[in-house]
């Protein structure tokens, strides 16, 4: 069993900060403490409240959470197989391929952000981890922001795409769910569901959400191209797309 | 300085040359604003515009190139009817533009002058109203403080709007829902649901201008009030805004071209019309650079910030917006990890301000290299917050430590407002007592990016805008002339053709 580390092990310590539609005063302050006994923070401390308008009050709260976690028990679905650099992809794409593989990716729906696909798929690629355009064996084509699903597989098709990449940066009440849901959809009613690998990345997004959707792998955070590229190719292989 | 004249000189001939193309064509775009400034406005049952419906009457009817001015003009002497009679005539039928003969051209300019002058003055005295409340209040010494307000409901918006107001924030942008560039008319009405933003309409404008105007009353400042005017109804949600006084608007000469796939010579020609209305109307323009960096590296690409700078600078005076009322853009993006980055971000801070001495810089915060680490992120934005304080930057937008996580919590933005308050208080005359070094990192920095600027904007001189865009010279995008959204709704002037709101509004 683990409990959050503050300065000795176990004393479950967590800061948190949240607004109430309440105004600034003792009755707010209980209210906020009151929220996080509910938390599972059985003596917690509120260190600060701020007025932020008439009726809105700012908090920040420590305390010692009551809850712990079974760590030795926890089973996480990470994306499977062997991470390899910009080199060894493109090795093993001479080796096990023989031919380019096309990679084409988007922000796709309403999302207007390129910065995460760009992270990925630009030459420069981000953080120093080259981008996909960079890689030797890999046909990287970015379609930028806003782009419409049918218009994605449109291109998709066009391309003759083996891998496909969506990429959801912000998004607002849930959107990017049924945006990417809509996708899948999609490609199943095209029959082309089989025929591509189909990967997902953004800062919400998990390898679990991404499966339960029907994607074959998301990406979170701290997911650079070679990530990504080792994954895409490896399950081209496995699959044996053509 | 020379290199500045040379860039300038450069600039200018490309605006010079790129205004004669505008001169001979017109849009959809401007011809429904000429509509909506001459007083037509509601949907029909099925939602569409009245300034849509009039302005495809006229291009079913290839009547587009004499202008919706001279066509409502005709109808009015001829059936005595106002504009917004006329589109409703239109709308049920009753009134077949093509089949009503052209009368006495004195007779319908008269007509036309009658009906503009009304919502000029309007518009003359919203600009009137603003100088008396900025009179009353006084208006505030430094940097501007800007934040948005981003629910997709007007009201929700406002509530978090008067909020930040109360917590400090000078500006409010109110983000517009992702997509609507793309839209070739304006949606009516107030928005309660919409993705990423509210739709930029003439309602939500009011009940913005409404909530913002009390609110300022309440804390003794004045309130601006920030909209999108770009896509593909520039003109249009110019016109929207200086009828509700709206104080800034986005507007960019080339970001809807290079960002959003909007054909070249539809934007070139609109954004003309929509910095004469923005220019007249005495609202600020801010202007997109920070983009050009959010995609490409800010290090590398600094000097296409300041290219862009220039030309907008330039385009805008060819509408007669004043450098007073030139947000010209740019942004900290450099990556934290840069050796000396803070000093290059200081230095191009400075040539900016140098530059354009009397325009009111807008300074966009670290988005690109915001991560979810909030503690960091408030020092970024801390450091952000200090290039401003030094440097003189005017539009000053918040950056907020959960970038890159959702849209701001209320609490973000008091955040943002606290440290920016404390920062500019704190350094308040920093900037006067700091002179930089000869031949230092920074002074070197800057010559090296004013020498990239000045040989690209010779390039673009020599090879002429479109040809610049279509070789994909410029921000590595390239753009074919024929191509992109909106092309279809661009046509050349006939004889006679019209708009008497360029001579009503231009350098008044």
């Amino acid at each position: 069993m683990i409990k959050p580390y503050g300065d000795t092990l176990n004393d479950g310590k967590v800061q948190l900060s949240f607004t109430l539609p309440v105004t600034n005063d003792d009755k707010g302050r209980e209210a906020a403490k009151i929220l996080a006994k509910k938390m599972g923070i059985p003596d917690p401390n509120v260190a600060h409240s701020g007025t932020l308008d008439e009726g809105f009050t700012f908090y920040v709260v420590y305390g010692g959470v009551a809850h712990g976690v079974e760590y030795d028990s926890i089973v996480v679905q990470t994306v499977d197989g062997d991470v390899m650099d910009m080199g060894e992809v493109s090795n093993f794409i001479r080796e096990n391929i023989g031919r380019n593989v096309v990679i084409i990716g988007a922000s796709t729906g309403t999302d207007a952000h390129t910065v995460g696909i760009d992270a990925i798929m630009n030459m420069k690629g981000f953080a120093g981890n080259y981008g996909l355009e960079r890689y030797e064996m890999i046909e990287a084509h970015n379609l930028g922001s806003q782009v419409a699903n049918e218009d994605f597989i449109a291109k998709a098709k066009e391309l003759n795409a083996d891998v496909l990449l969506v990429s959801q940066t912000v998004t607002q009440k849930d959107v990017h769910i049924a945006n990417m849901t809509e996708l899948v959809e999609m490609l199943e009613a095209e029959g082309l569901r089989q025929d591509v690998v189909l990967i997902c990345g953004g800062p919400r997004i998990s390898n679990e959400l991404a499966k339960e959707l029907g994607y074959d792998a998301g990406f979170g955070q701290n997911s650079f191209a070679q990530h990504v590229a080792s994954f895409a190719v490896q399950e081209v292989v496995r699959r044996g797309i053509k | 300085m020379e290199q500045v004249a040379k860039a300038r000189g450069y600039a200018h001939s490309v605006a010079v040359d790129t205004q004669a193309f505008i001169d001979k064509h017109t849009t959809v775009a401007i011809e429904r604003t000429i509509c909506r400034l001459m007083g037509i406005d509601g949907v029909d049952e099925v939602e569409v515009p009245l300034p849509n419906l009039v302005v495809n009457h006229l291009r079913d009817n290839q009547l587009l190139g004499i202008g919706s001015a001279l066509m409502l003009g005709n109808a009015m002497v001829s059936t005595g009817k106002s504009p917004q009679e006329i589109a409703e005539g239109i709308a049920d039928g009753s009134i077949n533009l093509a089949k009503i003969p052209m009368g006495d051209l004195d007779a319908i300019k008269n007509a036309v002058f009658a009906v503009a002058e009304k919502t000029v003055a309007k518009i003359a005295q919203n600009r009137n109203d603003r100088q008396q409340m900025l009179d009353k209040h006084g208006d505030k010494v430094g940097a501007w403080l800007y934040v948005i307000v981003a629910t997709g409901n007007i009201y929700e918006d406002i509530t978090q709007a008067v909020a930040a107001v109360k917590q400090g924030a000078d500006i409010i942008a109110v983000i517009r829902t992702t997509g609507q560039s793309l839209l070739d008319y304006v949606p009516y009405g107030a928005t309660t649901e919409g993705f990423g933003g509210t739709y930029a309409t003439q309602e939500n404008f009011r009940l913005m201008r409404a909530a913002l105007d009390s609110a300022g009353d309440e804390v003794g400042r004045y309130i601006r009030l920030c909209n999108y005017c770009s896509g593909l109804c520039m003109p249009e949600i110019a016109a929207l805004g200086a009828m509700e006084r709206l104080d800034m608007m986005l507007n960019d000469a080339l970001y809807g071209i290079l960002f959003r796939d909007i054909n070249m010579q539809r934007t070139i020609v609109d954004q003309y019309f929509s910095r004469i209305i923005n220019g007249f109307a005495g609202i600020i323009i801010n202007t997109g650079e920070d983009n050009y960096l959010t995609t490409a590296d800010a290090v590398e690409e600094a000097h296409t910030v300041l290219t862009s700078q220039f030309l907008n600078e330039q385009f805008a005076l060819m509408a007669g917006l004043p450098e007073e009322q030139m947000g010209l853009g740019h942004a900290f993006e450099i990556s934290p990890d840069v050796h000396n980055g803070f000093l290059y971000e200081l230095a191009q801070a400075q040539m900016a301000r140098e530059i354009f001495p009397k325009a009111p810089l807008k300074y966009m915060p670290p988005t690109k290299f915001m991560t979810g680490d909030i503690f960091k992120g408030v020092v970024q934005n801390a450091l952000f917050n200090t290039v401003t304080a030094i440097t003189g930057q005017k539009v000053h937008l918040l950056g907020m430590l959960t970038e890159a996580i959702h849209t701001p919590f209320m609490s973000d933005r008091a955040q943002a407002l606290d440290s920016a308050n404390y920062i500019f208080n704190t350094m308040a005359d920093l900037g006067d007592e700091i002179e930089f070094k000869q031949g230092g990192i920074m002074q070197t920095r800057v010559a090296e990016v004013l020498d990239k600027s000045v040989n690209l904007l010779a390039e673009i001189e020599q090879k002429k805008l479109f040809s610049t865009l279509e070789q994909g010279i410029f921000a590595g995008i390239k753009r074919g002339r024929d191509a992109g959204k909106g092309l279809d709704g661009v046509t050349l002037k006939a004889d006679g053709y019209f708009n008497p709101f360029i001579e009503m509004m231009k350098e008044k």
